[in-house]
């Protein structure tokens, strides 16, 4: 469980952004404590994926500030926000099909040996330690298997090893549940727990109601633009949720 | 367990792919190849020529002159995208490198100084007009590559129709500048330059060396360094290269500016055996060239090919075009033959990948 004193990993305080006439985001203050995985719910167009967009360092916030850690950061483009330790799953997952488990995890930070003036791939490294990975999150995955061939689970299983290799303190999973199948969802919620269980931060952006009350601390709701709930999830009920999602609930 | 790593994770459910449905076994690549032997096979049964040494040194010299321009190609078919442009490419780079040698031989031109001897100074350095002009026709491939990578990286132009333009710029520049007549290597260095191009080293053919060479090369880049890497997964998904970080932009340009090099490069090679680099020189070769990587298993949606497939291509291609004129059937029919070996290449792509 997130230990109430601990600086909180992720800071928000008075976000808000507009582009051009129209308020996408208002005024939203929030926590997120190292360990802790937050559900953000809402509605299309509630502005769930204007703030996450926001964490991720694609927008700049017209108000407001992001601490991160305790201290105050500026986001120009994602690579920054991932170079501080925040991660983001798409929701397509953003995997190569045509590549290995391992290449996957490491596009983009390629591991090399340096033969004189050139630098080669260090295959061995990186299948070691993707496998590493997979084993963290008990995954049978194999490092050399293509991506096209595998599962749903297992393809939500690299793209979040892609995110541990950075030791990512948080962990923003968009809509992680949304196109694959049952049993898959169990293993990508046990994912999830995995994290968890490493003191990462999760926020966890999904429609599904039941996977959000199966793994999460706490639920923040989001209605045209502005946060209306942020409660701990044994203190709500999926109904009083959905009512704050349609807006039949103005706020709790 | 059997692994082959220390392994956290038991294998219970994930069975292990067998070696026979991965890598080059399940690749087009691999049974293009089964093919190619297979024709072999035949084609050493049906003519008493085909295996002699002079015909498999004709068949070398012939393939490898659209295989290193193939080579190239295959980077770009790999990104997902296509140049269309190699064949002017070829003829533009040739033309200009035996302009510039002749130029800077001619003792009456007005860019070079004259030695004592009545030469140009740069004649009498032995190779070094050679040199100059090579590098200013790979030059001119290079400025024609970086314009084709900025239209399709930068500015998102689609690629067929950005090197469907520069397939036509380049060719009306090489009837401007040549006004139509095409071009001689000529000068002191020109020995030296047939030697290069046509000439052969015990017996194997030079553009053959360059080409094994080239393909290691290649082979090593693509598999073995970052580069490579992006590459791929250019072709894979251009989204998630983007969301990880991969410099779209920049390997995007230099996989067209490697593709008009390797046309340059291969223009340069063809005009040597030729002695001219004519206008019309490799017109609709860009045709052969694309043909020949698809066929050994370049995919034209992004993601897939190699070096070995872009030769296996240039070589079904040649001997297919070889063995008809063994076999005294009409040349005519080659055309023909090499459309449906397209098509049954890719057919079967699909029929397997549909089984499995």
């Amino acid at each position: 469980m997130a230990n109430a004193d601990a600086t909180p990993v992720l800071e928000l305080s008075g976000i808000g952004k507009e582009f051009g006439a129209i308020r996408a985001l208002h005024d939203v203050d929030m926590q997120v404590l190292p360990g802790e995985v937050v559900g953000l719910m809402g509605d299309n167009g509630a502005g769930k994926s204007t703030l996450v967009k926001i964490i991720a360092g694609n927008f700049r916030p017209t108000h407001g500030e992001i601490r991160f850690a305790g201290s105050a950061v500026h986001f120009n483009r994602p690579v920054d926000a991932r170079a501080v330790g925040i991660e983001v799953v798409y929701q397509d997952l953003a995997l190569a099909d045509n590549l290995s488990a391992a290449a996957n995890v490491f596009l983009g930070r390629e591991l090399k040996r340096k033969f004189g003036p050139i630098a080669l791939l260090d295959h061995k490294a990186m299948a070691a330690r993707a496998l590493e990975l997979f084993g963290e999150l008990r995954s049978e995955t194999r490092p050399d298997d293509l991506v096209k061939q595998m599962s749903g689970g297992q393809r939500q299983a690299v793209a979040i090893a892609r995110t541990r290799l950075s030791n990512a303190r948080l962990v923003m999973m968009d809509e992680p549940t949304a196109a694959i199948s049952v049993r898959q969802v169990e293993q990508v919620l046990g994912l999830i727990h995995r994290l968890k269980e490493q003191g990462v931060a999760v926020m966890l952006i999904s429609h599904r109601m039941p996977d959000v009350f199966a793994v999460c601390d706490r639920v923040i709701v989001m209605r045209r633009g502005e946060k209306r709930a942020d409660k701990p999830i044994d203190q709500t009920s999926p109904e009083e949720v959905t009512a704050l999602i349609t807006g039949a609930k103005e706020a709790a | 367990m059997a692994m082959p790593m220390e392994s956290p994770i038991t294998f219970s459910n994930v069975g292990k792919i067998r070696w026979w449905q991965r890598g080059i076994f399940a690749s087009q690549t691999g049974y293009v190849l089964l093919a190619l032997a297979v024709l072999l096979v035949i084609m050493h049964f049906a003519s008493p020529y085909f295996f002699t040494q002079g015909n498999m040194q004709n068949v070398a010299k012939n393939f490898s002159f659209i295989a290193i321009a193939t080579l190239g190609v295959t980077f770009v078919i790999i990104t997902g995208g296509i140049d269309l442009s190699v064949g002017s490419m070829m003829c533009f780079s040739a033309m200009i490198t035996s302009m510039v040698m002749i130029e800077l031989s001619a003792p009456g031109s007005p860019l070079v100084h004259m030695a004592a001897d009545g030469k140009t100074v740069l004649a009498n350095v032995p190779g070094l007009i050679l040199l100059i002009s090579i590098l200013a026709g790979l030059g001119v491939a290079l400025i024609a590559g970086l314009v084709n990578g900025f239209c399709i990286a930068v500015l998102g132009l689609s690629p067929f129709v950005t090197t469907l333009g520069m397939l036509s710029i380049v060719r009306g520049l090489g009837y401007v500048v040549s006004n139509g007549r095409g071009s001689f290597p000529g000068g002191p260095d020109a020995d030296y330059f047939y030697a290069l191009t046509s000439g052969d080293v015990l017996g194997v053919p030079a553009p053959f060396i360059y080409l094994v060479i080239l393909a290691l090369a290649m082979a090593v880049v693509l598999h073995h360094s970052a580069f490579g890497r992006h590459v791929f997964a250019l072709g894979g998904n251009e989204k998630a290269a983007e969301l990880t970080g991969i410099p779209v932009v920049r390997v995007k340009i230099e996989v067209y500016v490697i593709c008009a090099l390797a046309a340059g490069l291969q223009g340069i090679i063809i005009s040597g055996w030729l002695g001219s680099a004519p206008a019309n020189m490799a017109t609709s070769y860009e045709l052969n060239v694309i043909a020949a990587a698809v066929i050994g298993g370049a995919n034209l949606a992004g993601g897939i090919g190699g070096p070995l497939g872009a030769i296996v291509g240039c070589v079904l291609l040649e001997v297919i075009r070889n063995g008809l004129v063994l076999a005294q059937v009409s040349s005519y029919w080659q055309q023909t033959l090499v459309g449906v070996i397209i098509i049954l290449a890719v057919l079967v792509d699909r029929i397997r990948s549909r089984m499995t």
